[in-house]
């Protein structure tokens, strides 16, 4: 339950404009975004419909607000037409609530769609975790799938809520008061778009400068915050060795280049603002003067210059918009693009075809391995025609030193992962005929890292059992003998495991064994608790674990050998093979690999 | 947050008001343009010629011109304080996190340092870039732009006014609504990413209970109320801009509305300068409206920058409880090590963890310590580096109280290798040679503490032998190279006493044993102290000390313990069976 696992990726750290994550495929991620919105699409064109009628109301404003101020000055050497004014007002008011409304609708009808679909990615990815083979979770990282829950499914309903809409009445804006302007004046129209379009070629020319120190601001407090990370969690050692004076000149090369790098983007996003507000004023000056020397001319009437001062704000606003919104498309067609590839990651095959099944009750207890070959990778076997019989109820053990593979046994029995060649028989069936649902549910699995949840002791302990009363759970504590230390718990029963309470090790572990014996199943996996735990709960726990196995087909992963030399088979492991097996009295006298590893830890 | 700000230099002060300066002059230039504006409708009302009109619109250039180069300055002073800024805070609490014993550690813990050193930065520098800016800019903007207005018709400013307040309530309103339900959000993130990691942490178990569709739901649950709540707030935000654009739309309208009942009760002469007064006017009302929604926004970022501001001040306020002592030279008992009536308790608890320790370890013997987890072992070792200071009584290396040591000193002596074994970013010669006493440790001396640590075979069979890279946290390693590079760590220092907390745990009995062996040729004048779970790691000891809760209940070899100690008899079969013991 710990959060180690979850670097923060330095992924959209700051502010300005964020470096754009670029997808690999920009086309194919939104024709699959497209696929997985299918059953909005209704919702979403009416709301880009509303979003472009929106925008074009706003168009039609400055025109009638012109045709206002002609009225006015026509009015002020022979007094105003206030009917006209009225008249105006009025439309113009009604115009300003349709596109308000129109605006607050789109708005919600796409809050809906980006929040439904980013719930529906979630959900997605949580029910695609439980039907991915364990292989893929042995080659990728739980930051990673954490990343693609959170980080990137957020930014996909971020932009998606945000910026669709606004693209969409962006570009109407934009095309829409291009049309206007040329109708109203065409000179006019020329003028106010290249003051802009000058204004905006310098503005792009800073931009794709800005880029360049933004990623490199990232990396630098990337490699600055690796640096704080790496020494505030070695802090023993760094003190213990006198490593702070290294660690300080370190820290100093790498803030400085932050300092460097930051200043530098900061500097140049934060002159977009100012540049922006020197286009949109160029453009007013450009429009304001040869506006008024038009109207000198008597070519316009003064109101189009009102029109213009408005227009000219529609028109330049929108672009940085369009800008900014093809940018954050960027950005979450490569989030999406990430997300998708999860969802369609390859699943576990299908057992729709499964037609038998064992009944727990009837299971007799025997398992036969038949020439089972597996490896983890097809060109690399690490058990190589491993064959025996395990009759009803005895136990198996499989001991080597770490990292030689032990758990690759459980994964074939539990049909994490599929054999290559050779069978394994449980009742005389192959496994291959079982659903995997069926064989779990005939195994008691109690692993070495004790997996508990952030729930009550009750919850942890009935787990997806129903119908389980309190009267049965005590009755599995008090086996286990944890009976106690639960109820002088606070809540008992209720007390909530959380992240960080004092409970210990092996206390967890004893945990974990009473929801085995609550499952209750004819079959036994059994991980031994490792040297984290002291000694003396080792002792209950190994108690715990014994009567676990009775009348149970066990098998269990040995860590210390004195406990496993009255085992029916003992299977000896090393570098993922199975290099001996016997029980403990032939293999002593063998005098292999594991009488030396047996006698090792006697030596002095 | 204020308290933060005194980390400005005098100089950074001076670019501060030359900002202020700047900023006035950039205000002044944007709010001269309308007023341009109204000299040309003036003319244009009155009729004028083509040269008239283009000096006007020079001028207005010039002011566009103008405000841009101020407004880049600004830009380029506010990203050099804050970065500058962020750069002092960053070392600030770096060196602060550094002089820290293991006690402050634990009371921030690591994490949330490594938070308060940079996200809660970050945060702060953001505010701070913002805040120079839009801070300074958006109230003189607003005062000034209302000045110019009010004269030039109440009416005008009245209903300016009125928009202004509508859409300060609306803000406000809504962020009081919206803010606190921002928070739940992040929390109900943490929750479904905490659902998310506990399947993927369990997934051999979640499978083996058939308890896919149980996760699921669980999950699902968290699901729909952070998409829930996530809709609520974005629905109530989503009135923002509507009403935002209605109000300024309305308020433009409002005014010529207005402008043209004053236009028509005005004399003859007056009805031009009313017209583009009007005119102008709305371009002011608009930076009103503007700076206003500007100043919404620091408000709204202000809490989260105070309460980072606070974050970093906790971590500045706090002194390291130990104290650096002077003493540097040296004695003759070299690695003589000696508890004496130690007793250790965490300053906030009732509870003692260790409670009158004594022993000696002299120079060259193995002193070990064993019992069950909570015993307080690795406490009572961790009290020899310093990490914590005694609460009574007195740790003594070679005769003089380790509190008066120099720290640098001190740490000299020792070799120490932690439970967890550590690993930093670089070479393994590099992580072999850490720290400042390692800077003499020549490679062959790193090959030799790596021989003796039994990590020759693996270290040469990597790509690039000694000098291949370590990543950070040590990932390429497995648990058991890094201890055997950890303990290469202590050897290749030489050091007087040895430290070993648990350091052979995840070290298979045969490599354990191997390694135990050539220790003990490599540095027999060194004292060593070792923290063990199992019996065979320290059989040979010299002595052992039994803890049980703090208490120290048995002192002696193994052969004197097996017989009078119970508790180390009950350790010792619970790991041996009894013929073994016996075969001793």
């Amino acid at each position: 339950m710990s959060n180690d696992e979850v670097k923060s990726k330095p992924r959209n750290v700051g502010r300005g404009p964020n470096v754009a994550e670029k997808p690999h495929n920009f086309k194919s991620a939104i024709k699959k975004m497209v696929f997985y919105l299918k059953k909005f699409l209704p919702l979403i064109v009416v709301s880009l419909v509303l979003a472009s009628l929106s925008a074009v109301l706003s168009i039609i404003g400055p025109n009638k607000l012109s045709d206002l101020t002609d009225v006015i000055t026509e009015g002020i050497m022979k007094g105003i037409d206030f009917e006209a004014v009225k008249s105006i007002s009025i439309f113009l008011l009604c115009l300003y609530f349709t596109s308000a409304l129109f605006n607050y609708i789109q708005t919600l009808i796409m809050t809906n769609v980006a929040n439904n679909f980013a719930k529906d990615l979630r959900s997605r990815i949580s029910k695609k975790i439980n039907r991915l083979p364990l292989k893929y979770f042995d080659e990728h990282s739980y930051g990673d799938i954490l990343s693609r829950v959170t980080n990137d499914v957020d930014t996909i309903g971020i932009t998606m809520h945000n910026s669709l809409g606004s693209l969409v009445s962006a570009i109407t804006l934009f095309i829409g008061s291009i049309i206007m302007m040329f109708v109203t004046n065409w000179i006019m129209a020329i003028t106010g778009i290249l003051a802009s379009i000058i204004g905006f070629v310098f503005m792009s020319l800073i931009l794709s400068k800005s880029q360049k120190y933004f990623s490199q601001r990232q990396t630098e407090l990337g490699k600055l915050n690796g640096h704080i990370e790496e020494i505030y969690s070695n802090h023993n050692v760094v003190k213990a060795y006198n490593g702070e004076k290294e660690a300080s000149e370190k820290f100093d090369k790498y803030n400085q280049k932050v300092y460097e790098s930051n200043r530098k983007s900061q500097f140049l996003s934060g002159m977009m603002q100012p540049i922006m507000g020197f286009v949109g004023n160029l453009s007013y000056v450009a429009v304001c003067v040869v506006g008024s020397i038009l109207v000198m001319n008597g070519d316009i009437k003064f109101g189009v210059i009102v029109a213009f001062m408005i227009y000219v704000r529609l028109f330049t606003n929108p672009l940085s918009q369009i800008a900014q919104g093809m940018n954050n498309l960027q950005s979450t067609a490569a989030a999406a693009e990430r997300v998708f590839e999860f969802i369609e990651e390859k699943e576990m095959s299908s057992e729709e075809v499964i037609k038998k099944r064992l009944h727990k009750s009837k299971v007799k207890g025997n398992v036969v391995f038949d020439h089972v070959k597996f490896g983890y990778n097809s060109d690399k076997i690490v058990i190589n025609d491993f064959s025996c019989n395990v009759k009803k109820g005895q136990k198996i053990a499989i001991v080597g030193p770490t990292g030689a593979g032990k758990t690759t046994m459980v994964n074939l029995l539990m049909k994490f992962y599929e054999i290559n060649s050779g069978d394994i028989l449980i009742d005389g069936e192959s496994i291959r005929e079982l659903s995997r649902e069926n064989i779990h549910d005939l195994f008691i699995m109690v692993l070495q890292d004790t997996w508990l949840f952030e729930g009550s002791i009750r919850d942890n302990i009935k787990y997806n059992k129903e119908n389980v009363t309190d009267e049965e759970i005590m009755d599995a504590l008090e086996v286990v003998g944890v009976d106690h230390f639960v109820k002088s718990l606070p809540k008992g029963l209720d007390y909530v495991l959380t992240d960080n309470d004092s409970i210990s090790a092996g206390q967890k572990q004893l945990l974990t064994i009473a929801r085995g014996m609550i499952k209750d199943a004819p079959f036994l996996i059994l991980d031994e608790a490792t040297s984290s735990v002291d000694t003396r709960t080792e002792e209950l726990v190994q108690k715990a674990m014994d009567k676990l196995t009775e009348g149970r087909t066990s098998f269990i992963i040995a860590h210390r050998l004195s406990t496993i030399k009255n085992a029916d088979l003992i299977l000896v492991m090393k570098d993922g093979n199975i290099i001996e097996q016997g029980n403990h009295k032939n293999l002593m006298e063998k005098n292999g690999f594991y009488a030396d590893l047996y006698n090792s830890q006697f030596k002095k | 947050m204020f308290k933060l700000f005194k980390n400005f230099s005098k100089k950074d002060c001076g670019i501060i008001i030359f900002c202020i300066i700047l900023i006035c002059f950039q205000v002044w230039l944007d709010l001269k343009l309308p007023d341009y504006m109204s000299n040309i409708t003036t003319l244009l009302q009155k009729g004028t010629d083509v040269s008239e009109i283009l000096e006007q619109g020079f001028y207005m250039l010039l002011c566009a011109g103008g405000s841009l180069a101020s407004a880049i300055s600004v830009g380029y002073f506010a990203s050099y304080l804050s970065s500058s800024f962020s750069r002092t805070i960053r070392k600030k609490i770096f060196d602060k996190v550094q002089s820290f014993s293991m006690e402050e550690i634990k009371m921030f813990s690591t994490s949330s340092l490594i938070t308060r050193t940079t996200n809660d930065v970050s945060n702060m520098e953001m505010i701070i870039g913002m805040g120079l800016q839009l801070l300074i800019k958006a109230p003189i903007t607003a005062i000034w732009a209302i000045c110019k207005i009010l004269d030039k018709g109440w009416q005008w400013s009245a209903i300016t006014g009125v928009a202004v307040i509508i859409l300060l309530i609306m803000v406000i309103t809504l962020m009081i609504i919206v803010l606190p339900r921002f928070k739940i959000v992040q929390k109900l993130i943490d929750n479904i990413n905490g659902f998310i990691r506990e399947n993927l942490k369990g997934i051999r178990v979640v499978r083996a209970f058939n308890a896919e569709g149980y996760q699921e739901e669980k999950f699902e649950k968290g699901n729909i109320k952070l998409t829930n709540t996530q809709l609520f707030n974005q629905r109530t935000m989503a009135i923002m801009q509507p009403v935002m654009y209605l109000v300024m739309n309305t308020l433009t309208l409002a005014i010529y509305f207005v402008g043209a009942h004053l236009i028509e009760e005005a004399a003859m002469f007056d009805k031009i300068t009313i017209f583009s007064n009007m005119v102008v006017f709305t371009s002011y009302a608009m930076q009103v409206i503007m700076s206003f929604l500007m100043l919404a926004v620091i408000f709204i970022m202000y809490p989260r920058a105070s309460v980072s501001a606070e974050r970093i001040n906790e971590v500045l306020d706090t002194d390291s409880k130990i104290l650096d002592g002077d003493v540097s030279e040296d004695n003759y008992l070299e690695g003589e090590v000696e508890f004496r009536n130690v007793s250790f308790k965490y300053p906030d608890s009732s509870e003692y963890i260790l409670k009158d320790i004594s022993f000696v370890a002299r120079k060259g013997e193995t002193v070990a310590f064993i019992g069950s987890t909570g015993s307080g072992k690795s406490t009572l070792i961790n009290l020899v580096p310093r990490f914590y200071d005694v609460t009574d009584g007195e740790v003594l290396i070679n005769g003089v109280n380790v509190k008066n040591y120099k720290l640098e000193h001190l740490h000299n002596k020792l070799g120490y290798v932690p439970q967890k074994a550590v690993m930093f970013n670089g070479s393994i010669k590099y992580n072999v040679s850490y720290g400042d006493s390692g800077k003499n440790i020549t490679i062959d001396k790193v090959k030799e503490a790596i021989k003796v640590a039994q990590g020759k075979e693996f270290v040469e069979k990597m790509t690039n032998g000694y000098d291949s890279n370590i990543a950070q946290g040590g990932t390429n390693v497995s648990g058991g190279q890094k201890q055997r590079l950890a303990i290469a760590r202590a050897i290749a220092k030489d050091p007087e006493i040895y430290i070993f907390d648990d350091s052979f745990s995840a070290l298979d009995y045969k490599t354990d044993y191997l390694l135990r062996n050539e220790l003990k040729k490599y540095t027999k004048d060194a004292t060593c102290l070792i923290v063990a779970q199992r019996i065979g790691t320290i059989i040979n000891a010299d002595k052992i000390l039994v803890l049980d809760h703090g208490v120290c209940v048995g002192m002696g070899t193994h052969k004197e313990l097996l017989k009078n100690c119970n508790i180390y008899k009950e350790i010792a079969y619970s790991q041996l069976s009894k013929e073994e013991l016996e075969n001793e």
